[in-house]
């Protein structure tokens, strides 16, 4: 159990020393999103009839937020740790695979949360927000947290270079999280869009996130719950594996 | 005396390069052992599977009778590492990193340790300086502090002393003979020869995957090593006729190669009766590096 309180503590006071760059940094890049965003259709667009849009960004922000950082959280630690060799300290000592997942994952939940609690409080100046079921904005960051970490521990494992790793942010995490309704309802989409955007799983999270503030979604909260909890078991099954055969940690 | 590491038929293979082609070895819990072998013998695979980071295609390693497999958590709790590599977490000073080491292996309040460790590697004026600002031979000496954090009965250091000055070499050595004195078993390898022959009371020869050679420094340096005798001749009569088949002339002195102490006397006495004037004779002492090539040109393939 110290083992792996010792990890996760590790993991977490790594981003936190440097805090300008893995908190401030994507707080202020949301920001800038809100501010051009809502400056350009505040006036023209309301969705569900009666949110305004700058209230309906801004909790898509902050989870695009939780998600962005909890992905970068746990694949640029361990990138960075094989690529200058000290995943070596961790791979020497008594640490089972269960709680080398457990402790990357969690902190990389840490961070997502971290930040999106910040985008939360300096996106509250702007406009007066609802809160209307909390339990959901919760779980949703939780297990949105969860699913971004776990693929970010399996792109830092499978990545043995920056740019493979950069690949995977650019062309996989970047348009799942963008095209998720982050900036939109899909209710505004075309139909063949809105069936499209049905098959990211991102969409559920973000969906089921902002149903916690407005009590309103595109979709019912228990189905996007649901793909979102499948989502992370799926994932966390598949990082537990490759952990435990030790794929390109142990040859 | 019980084993402190036990390596039974271990085989590795990447690709078309076998690693490791069986080996086998004991070393006794309180030796100071010595890996040695050319570049890509063997030594750094079979290092790592005993701490786990590889795992072997057959054949069974224990630390202190702990498989290191199915029993990893004991068997990595005995073990202590310096890896080959200078390697270091950029976001953490010495004492942080000492005492996260500590936590991974299940101790949480380590600091009177820690500090012992810290004075005993002249790092304590650096304790909370930052890994990124020290000097590699400071960072080769925090690597040395993380192998012990945990106080492993079983010490591995690979190639601790690559690119080291001499000063560090020498505190390094005292150091790691101090633990080997309160028990600690020691496995070595280096490329200095010398090193091993001062340190190492048994020593293991790889070559291609395969222990050529084990057996005590000593034995070794007796089985294998010649005499060299080297001498200068004064002005008068040549070298006799018999001596000069077997003699290499050397920036004008000849040196002779002997199996055995007693020849000496022998040589010496037929260039007395020759009338040879014998100067600046010099009797050369077996070294550890001659055994090793011979050992390695043995081992060759054919």
């Amino acid at each position: 159990m110290i083992g792996f309180r010792t990890l996760l503590y590790k993991e977490v006071l790594r981003f936190w020393k440097v805090g300008t760059q893995t908190v401030a940094a994507p707080v202020l890049t949301a920001l800038l999103y809100l501010l051009i965003f809502s400056h350009v259709l505040e006036a023209h667009v309301r969705v569900y009839g009666s949110v305004a849009y700058t209230a309906f960004l801004i909790p898509g922000l902050v989870m695009m937020s939780v998600l962005q950082n909890a992905f970068a959280n746990s694949s640029s630690s361990l990138i960075q740790s094989k690529v200058t060799g000290n995943i070596i300290f961790v791979l020497l000592p008594p640490i089972s695979y269960r709680e080398f997942f457990a402790a990357y994952v969690i902190a990389a939940i840490v961070r997502g949360l971290v930040v999106g609690g910040g985008v939360l409080a300096a996106t509250l100046w702007f406009t007066p927000l609802d809160f209307a079921y909390p339990l959901w904005i919760l779980v949703f960051a939780l297990i949105g947290g969860g699913v971004l970490g776990s693929l970010g521990v399996v792109a830092g494992i499978w990545a043995d270079k920056f740019d493979q790793l950069a690949a995977f942010q650019n062309f996989l995490i970047m348009p799942l999280t963008f095209l998720s309704g982050v900036f939109y309802s899909v209710h505004s989409l075309p139909t063949f869009w809105q069936r499209v955007s049905h098959y990211n799983p991102v969409f559920y999270m973000i969906d089921g996130f902002r149903y916690g503030f407005f009590g309103v979604s595109d979709v019912s909260p228990w189905r996007s719950l649901a793909v979102a909890a499948a989502c992370f078991a799926v994932l966390a099954t598949l990082t537990l594996l490759l952990l435990k055969r030790g794929y390109k940690l142990r040859s | 005396m019980a084993t402190a590491i036990s390596v039974r038929q271990v085989a590795k293979r990447y690709g078309a390069v076998e690693a490791l082609a069986g080996v086998d070895l004991a070393v006794d819990q309180g030796e100071f052992f010595g890996l040695l072998g050319p570049n890509g013998a063997g030594k750094t695979t079979l290092i790592s599977a005993l701490a786990g980071l590889v795992r072997p295609d057959r054949g069974r390693i224990e630390v202190m009778g702990c498989d290191v497999i199915d029993d990893y958590r004991n068997a990595r709790r005995q073990l202590g590492v310096v890896p080959q590599e200078l390697v270091f977490d950029p976001f953490f000073t010495v004492r942080e990193t000492l005492t996260i080491q500590s936590g991974y292996f299940g101790i949480a309040n380590n600091a009177g340790w820690i500090d012992e460790i810290l004075a005993n590697l002249d790092l304590t004026s650096r304790a909370d300086t930052n890994m990124r600002a020290l000097s590699g031979g400071m960072k080769r000496r925090v690597l040395v502090a993380q192998a012990l954090v945990h106080r492993p009965p079983v010490i591995v250091l690979d190639e601790p002393t690559a690119g080291v000055d001499v000063e560090l070499r020498r505190t390094l050595w005292q150091f790691i003979r101090r633990l080997n004195r309160d028990g600690h078993t020691i496995i070595l390898t280096t490329h200095y020869l010398e090193e091993a022959e001062d340190l190492c009371s048994r020593i293991a020869m790889l070559r291609a995957g395969r222990v050529v050679a084990l057996d005590s420094t000593a034995n070794l340096l007796r089985r294998f090593s010649s005499r060299v005798l080297k001498f200068r001749l004064g002005p008068g009569p040549g070298l006799p006729e018999a001596l000069a088949r077997r003699a290499t002339p050397a920036e004008g002195a000849w040196t002779l190669l002997f199996e055995h102490q007693a020849e000496i006397e022998q040589v010496l006495a037929q260039l007395r009766l020759a009338g040879c004037a014998v100067e600046d004779v010099e009797v050369g002492k077996p070294e550890l590096e001659e055994v090793f090539i011979r050992v390695m040109k043995d081992a060759a393939p054919p």
